[in-house]
């Protein structure tokens, strides 16, 4: 199917002094990079290193400032990612391009310029996705589907215009590790069948696992080429970070057998979200002390969850959820934080923050009644300022001073803010999703340790995250959202990886082969 | 009877056209994600370049290519403020709106009750003779199939071609359409102006055939109506024309029941259309499922290429 | 594609051009008028002259721009509050007549109750009717999603013709030769002048008065705080547990309300009586007095007197240059065009492209 001429030599990309500057930050500083033929190339780094910047513009999103680009041994300017397209290279986006109102096969239509290729479009379609083991239906509206079948509408899409590069962004993140493996096994045949393949990821082992090169960007900048293969996890870490990591050290002590704090059953809620996952009688419990982990993949009911227990959603159940064993279901997010009840939602812009408000305003936004913010109706200014810059000097916030506005902090930077907001109210339970996405080693690190502190002060915490390794770093008990159920949790100690992960695809697995 | 049956239908077309042609306009600029709230600026604008231009040359004909071009002119000028400066789209349609009704009004001041040319209705020897089958089928002007033949096409457009496609795909993701190259902003000036042109179109209609002359926001409302009605559809070019019948059907009945001087005050029956604007959409907002599911996810949202 | 300039983010928002811009606006739409003038056949200094500067420095002038100025100071400072959360009130017309009509029908029905009655009763009817016409776009809205952009227009047609059958039926004044007009409302129900033979009535000091409460509301409450969060990140207010519904409602009261009482002045004060003209398009003005303010009531105190004067200045360029008075509405609307244009330069800089070189491709 993939018919190649392979008998070129030299690198089929390589990018020389590459360099894109955007307002107050330069992504991509002199960038060196060179993929070879059949080869699967790691791009490595941390969120923030330049990596995204990078592929959009060998793909041809974006134009470099400065730098050149030489594909095949030509030199090239990429006007646009249709010219990419036609040029030989294919791209699987970290956030899906698909549109959401159409079906499969026209989606795929979308990424095919020439008008002749489209023609039997379908059958296509099916050969395809038979041949690399990624099922597909092509009459299928995108909403329907779930993260995995998403993603093999991207990589049909690429493949079926024979590409020579295959660029994919952390495709795993979605993925169960099964789920990964049966990738990783595409991926392979690919590269033997001549497509390279530039792979970006900031997973350590599954590189070491997949890749047989590897280039490493900090800051915008390469610091190292490499094998992963002979470089420990740890070792590129390390490249990747540039400080040297210091274990951490889980010293706490639940107490067995105290009354939980955070007590949830048998909750039923139905998203809001025409396309979201409804949450099915979810039971679980936290005491003082523990930390909670609810592990899944995106788009399980994470955020449904998440809403529900904060009162975005109404449960209309006031037993369904208790705090202290007070029922709160039947409460408003308000209510809930009266009652010791904290929540740090995943997004932070837009959600957990606004980002057009200054640090004060978005502190008072959910700590108003908490750390008595307002009097009569009206917003006491000089206290919402010295709660901000409480936040901000206890929590190691880099910004200007609570009149910053919050977009103008970085990622970490905010994340660190709205988890000290929240940690600084004193909670008796502290709901957290997603808490280090999206943020540099060492915002997470601190993350991390603000949270084992809160717990072992007395708290209650849960933290919703897709990454295993956080949840199975931090928590005492793990349970997994799948389809909208919750596993039974169980001690982190007793748990493995491999089990939690065909928990996480179990029910996904089942509903997809009833659809097909 | 037949004889009333027949100048109902009649009427009813001619209420209707305007509203159809305004309303198939704003739908594809809003299936690409635009929220052009101009429309009735647009229709004014159109039909006073309709009349002026078809007073000179004294051809209908003429006057309904100058309002074509009229009501995409003012809409360029929304296109080059939402989609090339990024503002604020519901600001930028309403600005359109209050300069339309000034421009119009300055522009016509001169023409006002002054006959203009007529849009001729067709004539075909024998069949134009017919009791009610040929007034209405085969004695219309030629907008009225006109209006019909272009909402044909847009359906046909937006759901069989390749073209349509990525229109449709520019409403629902405009990162995702970026993302995989292409150009928003100029699919989305497109649109715009498409949506421009139906709406001066739509006004040249008002002053050419439906009238025929030039007032002073002589639309009243059907530029907000035809917003309404795109909304009726749910975004499909099917139901635009059963919602623009409906209420075409409803502007003439308040016209009609008027002249027989029934007790029911004129100016109250006057308001009607606008009442069961609100009414209608109350019923269709009920729901929400199937608005989701067809609204374009971007409407009215600006896009900023990351370039 | 060549552009000679491009955008670039400033990452910011520029708080120099946050105020410059209107400033830039005015500018460059004293510009075009002059243009606009000259093509008319008019000698543009004169005629922007005409238009912009003679209406105040003669006779009575600066009284009756308070007049003019203070529906739409009044207006846009409530709107400027909706806009802020994001409620797209634009039926301000309508609102605005059925508080003059709800005012009138108090004063034509008790004429001679004494004026601390009567009056007083009058103001409450004229801010519950605008409130109520609001009130309904906000019960659709929220109870049945209908979009309240929509909903509040055709409210302002549905307003105007309610008034024209009122003053053309129930309540014409029998003495009035025919014309489609109540009676002149009694002393008891006249707005007080508050300048002896200026015309400057209680309304003018009270638009003010109201921007500044408003401008209170917005900056030092928690409503107001939950109004700026609601309009900026609605998923952030509904994290925070503020009700999106009741927020709505305010928005809607406020705005709507303001309108009304605007309506009432006008009525009882400068018309004297319901005619079926009691509004040269105030209501649809006051829009771009919210959006030139800034979204600022103090702002909308500024922008309803440019504003104000672009009415002067429309009787004035018919009088004197025999124009028609819709350059009034053609001014209006380039300077909210040319204002959206001049705000990209709040959050882009402009930047000549680079001549061609080796970086042509990427200069964009």
């Amino acid at each position: 199917m993939l018919d190649r001429a392979t008998s070129e030599a030299g690198p089929i990309l390589s990018l020389r002094g590459v360099t894109k500057q955007y307002p107050g930050c330069l992504a991509n500083d002199h960038v060196d990079l060179t993929v070879g033929r059949n080869e699967i190339h790691a791009l490595l780094g941390e969120n923030g290193a330049g990596k995204s910047t990078l592929v959009k513009i060998i793909y041809g999103v974006m134009r470099p400032d400065a730098g050149e680009i030489v594909w095949q041994g030509e030199k090239v300017t990429i006007e646009s990612p249709a010219h990419a397209r036609r040029l030989g290279i294919g791209m699987v986006f970290q956030h899906f391009s698909l549109f959401e109102s159409l079906t499969v096969a026209q989606n795929i239509a979308l990424g095919i310029n020439d008008p002749a290729e489209r023609v039997g479009l379908e059958k296509r379609i099916i050969e395809t996705s038979r041949e690399y083991g990624l099922p597909l239906v092509p009459d299928r509206t995108v909403h329907d589907l779930s993260v995995g079948e998403r993603q093999r509408i991207e990589i049909v899409r690429c493949l079926l215009q024979n590409p020579r590069l295959l660029i994919m962004d952390e495709p795993t993140s979605v993925l169960t590790p099964q789920e990964a493996e049966t990738l990783f096994a595409t991926l392979r045949r690919l590269a033997a069948e001549g497509c390279s393949i530039l792979y970006i990821s900031h997973k350590l082992e599954e590189i070491r696992a997949l890749c047989d090169t590897a280039t490493i960007m900090r800051l915008g900048r390469v610091v190292a080429h490499c094998n992963p293969r002979e470089k420990s996890a740890k070792e590129l870490a390390e490249l990747m970070i540039a400080a040297e990591l210091e274990p951490q050290a889980r010293s706490r002590r639940v107490v067995a057998d105290a009354a939980p704090r955070l007590a949830v059953e048998a909750l039923t809620v139905a998203s809001p979200n025409p396309f979201g996952a409804d949450l099915k009688s979810i039971s679980f419990s936290v005491r003082p002390g523990e930390i909670l982990g609810i592990a899944g993949i995106a788009g399980n009911g994470q955020n449904e969850l998440m809403d529900a227990l904060s009162g975005e959603i109404p449960t209309g159940q006031p037993d369904a959820i208790r705090i202290d064993g007070t029922p709160v279901g039947h409460m408003g997010p308000r209510e809930r934080r009266a009652l010791g009840g904290c929540f740090v939602p995943e997004e932070r812009n837009g959600h957990g923050a606004v980002g057009a408000m200054t640090l004060s305003d978005n502190g008072f936004l959910t700590a108003a009644a908490r750390k008595s913010l307002a009097r009569f109706g009206f917003v006491r200014h000089g206290r919402i300022a010295e709660f901000a810059r409480d936040v901000i000097a206890r929590y190691d916030v880099r910004t200007t001073g609570p009149k910053a506005q919050a977009r103008a902090l970085s990622g970490g930077n905010l994340q660190k803010f709205l988890v000290g907001r929240e940690i600084l109210q004193a909670p008796t339970v502290l709901v957290v999703n997603q808490p280090t996405w999206g943020v540099d080693a060492g915002a997470a690190a601190a993350i991390h340790r603000a949270l084992a502190e809160l717990a072992q002060n007395g708290a209650a915490v849960v933290v919703i995250s897709q990454d295993l390794d956080e949840i199975f770093l931090v928590c005492d008990r793990i349970a997994v959202i799948a389809g909208g159920r919750l596993s039974t949790p169980i001690p982190v100690a007793e748990a493995t990886i491999e089990q939690i992960g065909l928990v996480m695809g179990g029910t996904q697995a089942k509903s997809e082969t009833a659809h097909v | 009877m037949i004889f009333f049956l027949t100048s109902f239908v009649v009427s009813v077309m001619a209420a209707s056209t305007p509203l159809l042609l305004a309303a198939t306009g704003e739908l594809v600029a809003e299936r690409s994600g635009v929220l052009n709230l101009g429309v009735e600026g647009m229709m004014l604008v159109g039909a006073v370049t309709g009349f002026i231009v078809g007073h000179y040359t004294d051809s209908a004909a003429l006057g309904i290519v100058g309002a074509t071009f009229g009501g995409a002119a003012l809409s360029a000028v929304f296109a080059v403020l939402t989609l090339t400066l990024l503002s604020n789209q519901t600001a930028a349609g309403l600005a359109l709106t209050i300069f339309g009704r000034g421009f119009s009004s300055l522009a016509g001041a001169a023409f006002v009750g002054i006959k203009g040319p007529v849009l001729p209705r067709l004539s075909i020897p024998g069949l134009s003779d017919l009791s009610f089958f040929g007034p209405t089928l085969f004695g219309q002007d030629a907008l009225i199939y006109g209006s019909f033949i272009i909402l044909a096409m847009v359906w046909w457009f937006l759901n069989r071609s390749h073209a349509g496609l990525i229109l449709r795909a520019v409403g629902d993701s405009h990162d995702a359409a970026h993302a995989i190259g292409y150009s928003v902003t100029r699919i989305r000036f497109g649109a715009t102006l498409f949506g421009g042109a139906m709406a001066g179109l739509a006004g040249g209609y008002m002053s050419l055939a439906y009238s025929p002359l030039w007032a002073e926001n002589m639309t009243a409302g059907r530029g907000w109506i035809a917003l309404a009605l795109v909304v009726f559809a749910t975004w499909r070019a099917g139901w635009l024309l059963v919602g623009a019948y409906l209420f075409g059907a409803i502007m003439y009945l308040s016209l009609y029941v008027q002249g027989l001087g029934v007790a029911i005050p004129s100016a109250l029956i006057s308001a009607l259309p606008y009442i069961v604007t609100v009414v209608v959409l109350a019923l269709i907002a009920r729901d929400r499922r199937r608005i989701r599911l067809n609204q374009p996810a971007c409407l009215g949202r600006s896009f900023a290429a990351g370039t | 594609m060549f552009e000679p300039i491009r955008l670039v983010p400033r990452g910011q928002p520029s708080p120099f051009w946050t105020y410059a811009s209107p400033a830039l606006a005015i500018v460059l739409t004293v510009i075009v008028s002059g243009v606009m003038f000259f093509a008319m056949g008019k000698s543009p200094g004169a005629a922007v002259y005409t238009f912009l500067v003679a209406p105040l420095v003669q006779a009575g002038g600066l009284s009756a721009l308070a007049v003019k100025a203070a529906p739409l100071i009044m207006m846009g400072a409530g709107l400027a509050l909706c806009y802020r959360a994001s409620v797209w009130n634009i039926g301000c017309e309508g609102q605005f007549t059925l508080g003059a009509i709800c005012a009138g029908g108090v004063a034509l029905a008790w004429p001679d109750l004494p004026a601390p009655i009567l009056y007083p009763a009058a103001m409450i009817a004229g801010v519950v009717g605008g409130a109520a016409t609001a009130a309904l776009s906000a019960w659709l809205r929220t109870s049945l999603n209908v979009n309240e952009i929509l909903s509040s227009l055709m409210m302002t047609y549905v307003a105007q013709y309610l008034l024209i059958y009122l003053v053309t039926g129930p309540w014409r004044d029998p003495q009035g030769f025919g014309f489609p007009q109540t009676a002149m409302f009694s002393d008891s129900a006249t707005t007080p002048i508050l300048i002896p033979g200026s015309g400057v009535h209680l309304g003018c000091l009270f638009a003010p008065l109201a921007a500044i409460a408003v401008w209170a509301l917005m900056s030092k409450s928690t409503l107001g705080f939950q109004l700026r969060v609601v309009g900026e990140a609605p998923r952030a207010a509904r994290f925070a547990g503020f009700s999106e519904k009741r927020l709505i409602w305010v928005a809607m009261l406020v705005s709507g309300g303001l309108a009304g009482l605007a309506g009432m002045f006008e009525v009882t004060g400068p018309i004297g009586q319901l005619t079926p003209q009691i509004s040269p398009g105030y209501g649809f003005t006051a829009v771009i007095v919210a959006f030139l303010g800034r979204l600022h009531p103090i702002g909308a105190i500024f922008a309803g007197l440019l504003l104000a004067l672009s009415y002067l200045g429309g009787d004035a360029a018919q009088i004197d240059l025999g124009l028609p008075n819709a350059v009034t509405g053609i001014f209006q609307g380039v300077l909210l065009f040319l204002l959206l244009a001049c705000d990209i330069l709040i959050l882009y800089r402009p930047r000549l492209a680079r001549p061609s070189g080796a970086n042509a491709g990427a200069a964009r």
